[in-house]
C-alpha cells in the first residue's frame, strides 16, 4: 500500500464527485430534505381525531358524555349526524375516524337498569390509529361512568367506597411528552445514512466498468486495495458531513434532546459508515451494471433499514423468525445506540454489545471488499 | 402509426425478457418486500415486558397484577423489591415498563377513596408507551367498575343492580381484529407499483440514450409520440400485472380480504399508472445517465412514500405537509386500495380519488410529453 497512490486514488474521486453536480446535490441536498420531509411527516401521534355523533336520545345525559368528547384533547367533534347511513358514508369516505352512537334508551338504561352501554364505531383500516382512538374513547366513557355514579351515590346516600377507583399515574422516561417525533428522528438519521452510502458507493466501481474507464484504471500500478480505500474515502468524508448535518436538523430544528455524548456519536457513526460504504463497495464490484448494483444496494441497505432495524416498527412485537433475522441487520444496532445516545444519554459500556457488533460487521464487510475487487481485477 | 407502436412495443418486451436482472427485479423483490413487510410493518403492541413494584401484598393488589398479565398484553419481567430495581431493569433493557402499587392500596380502595397505581414507562418508543398506557387505562378502569359493583352486592345487594354505569362497546369497523397487517399490505401494494413502474419507464429511456441507441431508435421514422407510446405501453401492462401479483400474495398468504369491486380497483391502477409512467418519463428527460435517473427517482420517491399516508396518518402531519399531500397521486391511489380491499366502497366514494388521480395525471403528462419532445430535439 502506498500513501502516494492512495492519495492520488481519492483526489481523483473527489475530483469525480466535485464535477458531478448532481451526485453531490444527492449528498448535500437529500440528507436535509430527507430530514425535514421525515421529521415532519413521521408522526404517530394521534390527536384532533375527527368525530361524528349519532345522538338518538338528544338528552341531557348523552349530552353530559358528548361534553366530555369534546373535552378531550385527542377529539374534534366535527358534526352530529342522523342515521347509520350517514356515519357509514363518513367513515367510509374518510371524513371521520370514529362515531359515537348513543342509543335511545340511554338516560332510561342508566337511571332505571343500571348499565347503559355507548357504541363506538371506529375505522379500523388503520389499526393503530384505531388503538389509539378505542383507547382514549374508553378513558372519556370511564371518566363519565365515574362522575355518575358519584353523583348517584351521593344522592342515595350511600358510601363512595372505589368511588375515586384507580388513578393511573404515568411516569414517561426518556421521551417525556410522548412525542413520537422524538422516538423517530433518531432513527431516520440511520435511514438516510444507509440511503447516501448506498446510492453513491454501488456506483463507483459500476460505473468505471460501464464507461469503460475500468482498464485504464487496472492498467495503471495502483493496487486493488487502494482502489478501494481510495474510492471510499472521499464518501467517507462526505457521509461524515451528512451525519453532522442530520444530527444538527434533529436538535436545532426538531428539537429532539442529545443526551450522549458527541465523541460516542462521532465513533458509532463512523463504525455504521464503514460498513455501510464497503457493502456498496461490494455490491459495486460485483455487479458491473448500474441498474442491477444500485437496485441490490438498496435492497440490502434501505430496505432492512426501514423495516428491520426498529425505527418505527418495534422489534419485540416481529414473529420469533423475523425477530432472529433482525440481529443479523447491522441497522438494528446503529438504530439501538442512536436511540439510547439522543433520548437515554447512556455511556459507552451500556453499548459495548451493539458497537462490538458493529465493529465485527465493518471487519467482514471491509474483508469482502479487498477480495470483491480483486477477483474482478483478473 | 400502429405498426411502429407495435414494433416498439415487440423489442421493449424483448429487451425486458433478455434481462435477467430484470425478472429478480420484477418478480421475486415484490414477493419479497411483501412479505417481509407483511410481518415486519406492525405498531402492535402486545408482551409488554412488565416489571410489578407489590409494595402492598394484598388481595386486591394481586387481583389487579393478575388481571394485566392475564390480558396478553403484558408479560411479567419480574418482581423487583423496589424502585431502584426496576428503573435497573428498564434501563437494561430488560422491561419496557414497571407498575408500582403502594402500599396502602387495599385500604384506600375500601375506604373509597382514589387508590393510585404508578405507572413508570420506557417512553423512547412514544406510540407503543401510549397503547400500552391505553390498555393499563381499560384493565383499571374495568377493575375498579367490577371492585365497586362488588363492594354494593356485599353491602346494599338490593341498590348493586341498579348503581348508574356506561360502558363503551367498541366496534372497529372493516378490521375488527385491528390487524396490523390489513392496513399495511394494500399500501404496500401501492409503494411497489410506485417504485417499479417509475423506474422502469425512466430507465427505458435513459438507459438508450447513454448506450446511444436512442439516436439510432432516432434515424428510424418513428415519430416522438409513437416513441413515447411504444415506451410507455409496456411497462403500463408490467404495472398491471405486478398489481396482481402482490395482490394474490396479499389475499392468499397474507388472507387480507377483498371485499370490493375488482373494476373500480382496476379503473384506480389505470389512473395511477398514468401519473407514475408521466413521472417516469419526466425524469428520463432532466437525465443522461441511468445514475442520476435512479437519484432522481428517489427525490421523488421519498417525499411520494411520506405524503402518502402508507404507514403514517396523514391526519397527523402539520398543517402545511396536509395540503403537500394532496399532490401526490399514491395518496389518492391508497384511498382507492384501501377502499377497495377492506370497505367495499364504490365509485360513489371514491370519485373524488378518481378525479384529483386523472387531474394530476394529465397535468404531468402534458408537461413531461413537451419536455419529452425537446429533449429529443
Amino acid at each position: 500500500m502506498s500513501a502516494g497512490r492512495l492519495i492520488a486514488m481519492a483526489r481523483k474521486e473527489f475530483i469525480q464527485i466535485r464535477r458531478d453536480p448532481r451526485s453531490l446535490l444527492i449528498a448535500l441536498l437529500l440528507p436535509i430534505m430527507q430530514m425535514a420531509l421525515l421529521g415532519y411527516g413521521i408522526s404517530l401521534d394521534a390527536k384532533h381525531l375527527a368525530l361524528y355523533v349519532y345522538d338518538q336520545e338528544g338528552s341531557q345525559d348523552s349530552q353530559a358524555l358528548l361534553k366530555h368528547f369534546q373535552a378531550s384533547q385527542y377529539f374534534d367533534l366535527i358534526r352530529t349526524v342522523n342515521n347509520y347511513h350517514d356515519l357509514k358514508r363518513a367513515i367510509d369516505s374518510e371524513q371521520c375516524k370514529l362515531g359515537v352512537v348513543i342509543p335511545f334508551d340511554f338516560s332510561k338504561r342508566i337511571r332505571d337498569s343500571g348499565s347503559a352501554s355507548v357504541q363506538v364505531i371506529v375505522d379500523g383500516t388503520d389499526d393503530n390509529t384505531a388503538n389509539l382512538a378505542i383507547g382514549y374513547s374508553q378513558a372519556v366513557i370511564a371518566d363519565y361512568s365515574a362522575g355518575v355514579q358519584h353523583d348517584w351515590l351521593t344522592t342515595q346516600g350511600l358510601p363512595v367506597a372505589g368511588g375515586g377507583g384507580l388513578s393511573i399515574e404515568p411516569r414517561t422516561w426518556f421521551n417525556e411528552d410522548l412525542e413520537s417525533r422524538n422516538f423517530i428522528v433518531p432513527g431516520i438519521m440511520a435511514l438516510v445514512m444507509a440511503l447516501v452510502g448506498a446510492l453513491l458507493t454501488s456506483l463507483t466501481i459500476a460505473r468505471e466498468w460501464e464507461r469503460g474507464t475500468m482498464e485504464q484504471l487496472i492498467s495503471t500500478p495502483v493496487t486493488s486495495r487502494e482502489v478501494m480505500l481510495g474510492k471510499l474515502i472521499p464518501y467517507f468524508v462526505l457521509g461524515m458531513i451528512d451525519a453532522a448535518l442530520c444530527a444538527a436538523i434533529g436538535v436545532w430544528w426538531f428539537e429532539v434532546p442529545f443526551r450522549g455524548t458527541v465523541w460516542m456519536l462521532a465513533l458509532t457513526t463512523a463504525l455504521f459508515l464503514a460498513v455501510v460504504l464497503a457493502i456498496g463497495f461490494v455490491i459495486s464490484a460485483g455487479l458491473k451494471n448500474q441498474l442491477a448494483a444500485s437496485s441490490i444496494a438498496l435492497m440490502v441497505t434501505l430496505l432492512p433499514t426501514s423495516l428491520l432495524s426498529g425505527y418505527a416498527f418495534p422489534i419485540e412485537q416481529m414473529p420469533a423468525p423475523i425477530r432472529a433475522i433482525t440481529y443479523l441487520i447491522y441497522s438494528r444496532y446503529y438504530v439501538t445506540i442512536l436511540k439510547a445516545l439522543f433520548l437515554k444519554g447512556v455511556g459507552a459500556r451500556a453499548l459495548l454489545g451493539e458497537m462490538t457488533a458493529l465493529a465485527v460487521y465493518a471487519v467482514i464487510a471491509g474483508f469482502f471488499a479487498t477480495r470483491a475487487f480483486r477477483k474482478t481485477l483478473v | 402509426m400502429w405498426r411502429r407502436i407495435y414494433h416498439l412495443l415487440v423489442k421493449e418486451f424483448l429487451q425486458l425478457r433478455r434481462n435477467k436482472e430484470a425478472r429478480i427485479h420484477l418478480i421475486l423483490l415484490p414477493i419479497l418486500q411483501m412479505v417481509i413487510f407483511g410481518y415486519a410493518a406492525t405498531f402492535e403492541v402486545t408482551r409488554v415486558a412488565t416489571a410489578v413494584i407489590d409494595f402492598d401484598h394484598s388481595q386486591e393488589s394481586r387481583e389487579l397484577i393478575s388481571r394485566f398479565i392475564a390480558s396478553g398484553r403484558f408479560q411479567l419481567a419480574g418482581l423487583p423489591a423496589n424502585r431502584e430495581e426496576a428503573r435497573e431493569m428498564i434501563d437494561r433493557g430488560r422491561a419496557d415498563m414497571a407498575i408500582q402499587i403502594n402500599p396502602r392500596f387495599a385500604e384506600l380502595l375500601r375506604k373509597g377513596q382514589t387508590a393510585p397505581v404508578q405507572v413508570l414507562v420506557d417512553a423512547a418508543n412514544s406510540n407503543s408507551a401510549l397503547i400500552a398506557l391505553g390498555y393499563i387505562g381499560q384493565i383499571g378502569a374495568r377493575f375498579a367498575q367490577d371492585y365497586q359493583t362488588d363492594y354494593m352486592n356485599r353491602l346494599a345487594p338490593r341498590y348493586a343492580a341498579l348503581m348508574p354505569s356506561a360502558t363503551m362497546d367498541e366496534r372497529p369497523w372493516y378490521n375488527p381484529d385491528l390487524d396490523s397487517q390489513w392496513f399495511f399490505v394494500p399500501g404496500v401494494m401501492g409503494s411497489l407499483t410506485l417504485v417499479i413502474v417509475m423506474n422502469l419507464t425512466a430507465f427505458a429511456i435513459v438507459r438508450e440514450r447513454e448506450i446511444g441507441t436512442l439516436e439510432q431508435v432516432m434515424v428510424t421514422p418513428i415519430r416522438p409520440v409513437e416513441l413515447m407510446l411504444g415506451k410507455t405501453i409496456p411497462y403500463f401492462i408490467v404495472g398491471l400485472a405486478e398489481v396482481a401479483l402482490v395482490a394474490a400474495v396479499g389475499t392468499l398468504w397474507f388472507q387480507v380480504p377483498f371485499r370490493g369491486n375488482p373494476l373500480v380497483l382496476l379503473a384506480g391502477t389505470s389512473l395511477f399508472l398514468i401519473s407514475t409512467l408521466a413521472v417516469g418519463l419526466l425524469i428520463s428527460t432532466l437525465c443522461s445517465t441511468q445514475q442520476q435517473a435512479f437519484a432522481s427517482g428517489f427525490f421523488y420517491l421519498t417525499p411520494a412514500f411520506t405524503l402518502s399516508g402508507f404507514a403514517f396518518p396523514i391526519a397527523s402531519m402539520p398543517t402545511v405537509m396536509q395540503w403537500l399531500t394532496y399532490l401526490d397521486p399514491l395518496r389518492y391511489y391508497l384511498v382507492v386500495l384501501r377502499g377497495t380491499f377492506l370497505k367495499a366502497v364504490g365509485m360513489d366514494i371514491l370519485w373524488p380519488q378518481m378525479v384529483a388521480m386523472a387531474l394530476l395525471g394529465a397535468v404531468l403528462l402534458a408537461i413531461s410529453v413537451t419536455r419529452f419532445r425537446k429533449s429529443l430535439d
